[in-house]
């Protein structure tokens, strides 16, 4: 065990920490669940590519540094810590990305993977269907063979950002007669294509944060399937696993809200102390924060010894969603009867976006898995309890 | 950056828990724990010929001269198999306190190769636990006046047992007169390596409330697999499930913090006591819920002398309030991480850079 950085780790620690500062955006992005926000976002995405930052760890010829997970883990750590821009292009860069690399041929890695880091495509994702959520195996549009095509009908729903994106990557049944997870094919299909319809979805925060899409005669070449015909869920699954797992979120995601939640505790801290339970939350924010980022590093470190992550993911993905909540209901707390206001409320003393943050944390034990399904996971393959 | 531990240090931990599955079954630990002593020279001596005693004695005292992070391993085990005070408090937590002592002291290196060959058993009397683990028995108990630190023996000091719930515990009011006859440290030299004791007592207690937890959740899924209502076994269905996923979510997640406490302490690091506090909070944590769904998931069972879940339960209770309880750790938590200056959020969780 040595929990130093090396000089080279702290080298690229300073590196990247002078680069933000050097050329952060002087003024904030607009939310990028609007189409403004969304293109601003895309250029910071162009800007982060071409100084090699956009995706590290992918390989130096996709644009990236190679670099290991724990310099991944100090990317984060730096550019959460400079309040840089929101990530816009993730479902893309960590979800579909990892699985191209594990699953893709040479020539599918070459035509998506650097368009992809520098987010001149970017990637919604299509799993869910209305009758389709935590029981993704029921999913039902189809994407049937006509030669060196696919023909695909019918509808995928939540996919997010979808009004704004370029591609959309998911599973469709290209085997009629089956069912369940037999006869599923990974396909992706852009959003320009003849017969794509985008019906945005108001969320929470009033914005197009999602979107239904339907599919109507839409032809996909049998090039943009990932992996085998019918071997679909294969390939979903493994990105279902990347997506519960570290890349996702970061701990540095939480340790900056955590930081900012200890100063408005302490700028309000007169007033706050007045209910003796709210430093004891703040107080188990801190820590929640602190365990995500050493179980973190602790990931990193066993998986360079060459351990496999299995369920484990599941109750990383129960923690995070959990913590977030924990930090943005602890600031609602303290913000009392202004937590409310609109950021742009003359009266709102809401620099940090915490009602924003409020909201999407209500949608992270649902998103990515519910928790409820994340807890069967872990009971069933970690703890071997048997099915119901 | 390695947060992992080496090959020999597992290795080293896999024989110990074998070792003691079959050493210290819990029938075993019952008659043991029923005796007046409550401690068994023969397991303890068994134990010693493993090498537990010798582990954080340097080398030239005859020991293996590993520290604080492999013992972050080792207590586990202890908690999972339920070893009694004696042993962490002798071989980890005293043995901590002789090594640090300065030379002058003429028995220190004598102390640390009889803890090393086990035949020496140490109990140790910090302020902050109000009564002394197992000084009945010990040659001899280090003792606190003023921030001194005293050497006593037995035949210096009456003691007034205190039964516990916990039937491992031998729990005593420890009487004796201060003398220069017994110090082996004045106050300048002493409190600092007292400081470091409780560290190191919370740390020992954090590591075995961790491997409480995991026994009482073993316990639990074995159980919920073979009990069976309704015509099923009763683990299949899902508010039992959920109960031991959430314990298994809090031990993965309370793992890394005590290793990270482990290795600060092992380093002198300056926030060595905050990471020991949020250790021994993580773990109890843990060790409570497992405690509090396991019984659940026993259902009436849970609640007998019968069933072993409450020698494990019973442990951990008791073990959490054991150097420094929620308040005193909870305090300490609160005073480093609201202080000016602390060093928050991202990139700050090894070391001050
Ligand atoms: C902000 C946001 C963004 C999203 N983005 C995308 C996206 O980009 N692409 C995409 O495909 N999808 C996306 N989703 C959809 C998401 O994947 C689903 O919401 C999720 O899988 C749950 O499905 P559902 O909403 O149909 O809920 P349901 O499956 O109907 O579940 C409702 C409740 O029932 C519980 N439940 C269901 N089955 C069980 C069971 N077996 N045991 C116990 N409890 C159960 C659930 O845990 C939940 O609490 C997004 C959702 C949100 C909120």
């Amino acid at each position: 065990m040595d929990l130093t950085y090396t000089p080279r780790q702290q080298a690229f620690r300073a590196e990247v920490r002078a680069w933000l500062a050097a050329n952060l955006p002087a003024e904030k992005l607009a939310s990028y669940d609007t189409r403004e926000g969304f293109e601003q976002h895309r250029e910071w995405e162009r800007k982060l590519f071409d100084a090699r930052l956009s995706m590290v760890m992918w390989p130096q010829e996709l644009g990236g540094r190679g670099c290991d997970l724990t310099e991944w883990l100090i990317f984060e750590e730096e550019y959460y810590a400079a309040d840089a821009p929101m990530r816009v292009n993730q479902n893309g860069q960590l979800l579909l990305g990892p699985t191209l690399m594990e699953f893709g041929t040479e020539a599918q890695k070459k035509r998506f993977l650097p368009r992809m880091a520098a987010s001149d495509d970017m990637w919604a994702q299509g799993w869910s269907e209305p009758n389709a959520g935590s029981d993704m195996a029921a999913v039902s549009s189809k994407a049937i063979r006509d030669g060196d095509h696919y023909v695909i009908n019918g509808q995928k729903t939540w996919s997010t950002r979808a009004s704004f994106a370029d591609w959309v990557f998911g599973l469709f049944r290209s085997d009629p007669g089956s069912s369940r997870h037999h006869g599923l094919s990974y396909l992706l299909v852009p959003l320009d294509a003849e017969g794509v319809t985008i019906r945005p979805i108001k969320a929470l925060n009033g914005k197009d944060a999602f979107a239904e899409i339907f599919f109507d005669d839409v032809r996909v070449p049998v090039e943009n399937r990932i992996g085998d015909e019918g071997q679909g869920w294969k390939v979903a699954m493994a990105t279902a696993g990347f997506e519960r797992g570290l890349l996702l979120r970061s701990p540095a995601r939480f340790q900056q809200p955590v930081r900012k939640l200890i100063e408005l505790y302490k700028a309000h801290q007169t007033e706050a102390d007045r209910d003796p339970g709210i430093r004891d939350a703040v107080l188990e924010a801190w820590a929640g924060a602190e365990a995500y980022a050493l179980s973190a590093y602790h990931t990193v470190g066993r998986i360079a010894r060459g351990d496999k992550i299995g369920a484990e993911s599941s109750i990383n993905k129960i923690v995070w969603s959990e913590l977030d909540l924990k930090i943005h209901e602890t600031a609602m707390r303290i913000l009392g009867a202004r937590g409310e206001l609109l950021a742009g409320a003359p009266q709102s003393g809401d620099a940090d976006g915490w009602l924003e943050g409020f909201l999407f944390a209500q949608a992270g034990p649902i998103y990515a898995g519910a928790n409820e399904i994340q807890r069967n996971i872990i009971a069933e393959r970690m703890l071997g309890l048997p099915k119901a | 950056m390695d947060f992992t531990f080496t090959d020999d240090e597992l290795s080293f931990r896999e024989a110990i828990s074998r070792f003691l599955m079959t050493e210290a079954a819990p029938e075993t630990l019952r008659e043991i724990w029923e005796t007046d002593s409550g401690r068994s020279p023969d397991l303890r001596h068994k134990i010693a010929e493993q090498g537990l005693t010798a582990l954080s004695i340097p080398e030239e005292a005859g020991g293996l001269g590993m520290g604080d992070v492999a013992w972050s391993l080792m207590t586990q085990e202890l908690g999972y198999y339920g070893i009694p005070d004696s042993l962490a408090d002798t071989a980890y937590v005293s043995a901590g306190l002789i090594s640090a002592l300065p030379d002058s002291v003429s028995d220190r290196q004598g102390w640390l190769e009889q803890i090393a060959e086990g035949s020496l058993r140490i109990a140790i009397g910090h302020p902050v636990n109000p009564l002394v683990a197992d000084a009945h028995l010990a040659d001899f108990t280090l003792l606190n006046h003023a921030g001194e630190i005293h050497a006593v023996p037995r035949s210096l000091i009456d003691v007034e047992h205190n039964p516990s719930i916990d039937s491992s515990r031998r729990l005593c009011r420890v009487m004796w007169e201060p003398g220069s006859a017994t110090r082996i440290a004045d106050a300048a030299t002493g409190q600092p390596i007292w400081d470091q004791a409780l560290n190191r007592g919370a740390l020992s207690v954090a590591g075995q409330l961790l491997g409480l937890a995991q026994r009482m959740l073993d316990l639990s899924v074995d159980y919920a697999a073979q009990r069976k209502q309704f015509g099923k076994p009763i683990g299949s269905f899902q508010a039992v499930k959920h109960h031991l996923a959430d314990v298994a979510g809090k031990i993965e997640f309370a793992k890394p913090v005590l290793y990270r406490a482990a290795y600060s302490l092992q380093h002198g690091d300056v926030d060595a006591p905050l990471h020991v506090s949020l250790a021994h909070q993580a773990c109890a944590e843990a060790a409570h819920l497992a405690a509090r769904h396991g019984i659940q998931v026993h259902g009436a069972m849970g609640y007998t002398w019968e069933v072993d879940l409450q020698m494990f339960m019973k442990r951990s209770w008791a073990l959490e309030s054991a150097w420094g309880g929620r308040i005193f750790h909870k305090a300490r938590i609160s005073a480093a991480v609201l202080s000016d200056g602390a060093a928050l959020g991202p990139g700050h969780v090894f070391g001050r850079s």
